[in-house]
């Protein structure tokens, strides 16, 4: 198991996501449960205004079919009017780009927004649709077999690992 | 409840649920897991767009064999809102009156790409043979049969008691009324005791309740103020006039002043008690309309409830 500097790599994402919001007043969306902890972390730190919207996209994953309704499930929960809204979407870590995919999917269905960044801590490559991010933590390459997982201890620090899968 | 193959003909392999018929049976933790997907879909209702593309693509045939427009419609909402393709069958008036088998009705639908059936029939079991036959990938779930179980109305009353009342193991619950004929409180009483209630009462006229009730694990009062002293929840049942065969009551009017919840018995409750109703209600027959429009009473929330519940089941059969 090697593990990275999470929080270096957390100041590096805020520095880069603080240059691109200069002079606008955008709204955070996390996808649980990862990028929920960083939209808030980077609410904080950019001094965002407005609550954190949190996306839990299981309703639209493209996988459903073949492995079924995730059992932890949490209700998405964003208390502004997406309808011209300026999005940040956060996540940890971007791999195939499904999930921000349906990530996107999902805040259309609440309206339709002005314009959606998407910011995130990890950029592990391995793109199976074309999204690209808007800011970056940090680019890093790992096979296949490896998973990057963000977790956050009781004092809210970050922490990221590089794990063997367990699902190949 | 076990098949003769000797395991929960509900559960698959791996013990996910692969069919919803009966409550009888089912284990607490399917039942919290239904619960807690509900919840995702509560909030969908208040978005611009109210569907997610969970079920794009399957077809879900309503097939009722027996009137019911709250139930068929509840479902119905639920399997557009998964984007579902929704089919109703009013079976009645079509196939079984030339004269066709129930299960020659399944084979012909499951023949036009049907993935999952929602049955409502006047026989007990009617459910649990369609799914005995259906192909693999077919679910079926009970949307009420004869006086045997309706499994979604306990899990929306048991998301609705949840919602108000949170720790189910502090509870008190009286179920009251036509207990006899009343299928929904089958699945009540098995729920209930299921997730851990310590007291479920049923109130009821010796006429309309079933011999060996008491085997649910309930304590029985046929005097209503009695009953419903000290209890957190109170569980009407609708009379069901048109079940009733022989004199098994002198009157409704008589059963009102006996049997049907006025707020001078509901004041016997806890003062925070939740007043519950499965609906269509029979006003000044089983309830006085003070009480189904006052403070107390969650019946119209239990509605809005049920269809985030019919959801949760609908998603979960589909994905196992």
């Amino acid at each position: 198991m090697i593990e990275l500097d999470a929080e270096a790599v957390y100041r590096s994402l805020a520095a880069r996501l603080r240059e691109e919001v200069i002079g606008r007043d955008v709204r955070l969306v996390g996808v649980h449960t990862g990028g929920v902890w960083l939209a808030q972390r980077l609410k904080a730190d950019l001094k965002v205004p407005h609550e954190v919207g949190i996306l839990d996209i299981s309703f639209y994953r493209d996988d459903f079919s073949r492995s079924g309704l995730n059992p932890s499930v949490k209700p998405s929960s964003i208390a502004f009017d997406v309808e011209g809204a300026d999005i940040v979407l956060v996540d940890d870590v971007l791999y195939t780009g499904r999930t921000v995919r349906a990530a996107m999917n999902e805040l259309f269905d609440y309206g339709r927004p002005a314009r959606i960044d998407l910011a995130v801590l990890i950029d592990r490559g391995g793109r199976e649709l074309p999204i690209a991010p808007t800011a970056v933590g940090r680019r890093i390459e790992v096979p296949e077999e490896i998973s990057v997982v963000l977790s956050r201890d009781d004092d809210g620090r970050l922490h990221l690992t590089l794990e063997q899968r367990r699902d190949i | 409840m076990t098949s003769e193959f000797g395991r929960n003909p509900q559960l698959n392999r791996n013990g996910e649920l692969h069919h919803l018929l009966s409550l009888e049976g089912l284990p607490r933790a399917i039942i919290e897991r239904i619960l807690a997907t509900a919840d995702g879909f509560i909030n969908i209702a208040e978005r611009e767009v109210k569907n997610v593309p969970l079920l794009r693509g399957r077809s879900v045939f309503n097939l009722f064999f027996e009137h019911s427009t709250r139930t068929r419609t509840t479902f119905e909402i639920a399997a557009r809102r998964l984007s579902a393709d929704v089919f109703n069958l009013d079976i009645m008036r079509s196939s079984t009156a030339k004269g066709e088998s129930l299960l020659d009705t399944i084979n012909n639908l499951t023949a036009m790409q049907a993935e999952m059936f929602v049955v409502r029939h006047a026989t007990g079991g009617a459910p649990h043979l369609i799914a005995r036959h259906v192909a693999p990938h077919v679910h079926v779930i009970n949307a009420g049969d004869g006086r045997h179980a309706h499994p979604t109305q306990g899990l929306l009353d048991m998301y609705t008691i949840r919602h108000y009342k949170t720790d189910f193991s502090q509870l008190t619950v009286a179920i009251v009324g036509d207990v006899l004929h009343s299928r929904v409180a089958r699945s009540q009483i098995h729920a209930l005791t299921t997730l851990g209630v310590p007291e479920v009462r049923v109130i009821a006229p010796k006429t309309l309740l079933p011999t060996g009730i008491e085997r649910l694990g309930v304590r029985v009062f046929n005097d209503m103020r009695e009953g419903l002293r000290g209890v957190d929840v109170v569980m009407m049942l609708r009379l069901q006039n048109e079940r009733m065969q022989g004199a098994l009551l002198p009157s409704t009017q008589e059963y009102f002043k006996s049997y049907g919840l006025t707020p001078e018995k509901l004041s016997l409750a806890k003062p925070d008690a939740i007043v519950m109703h499965p609906g269509p209600m029979n006003r000044g027959v089983e309830i006085d309309s003070a009480v189904a429009d006052g403070g107390q009473a969650v019946i119209l929330p239990q509605v809005t409830f049920g269809i985030a519940v019919r959801m949760a089941v609908m998603a979960m059969l589909a994905g196992n």
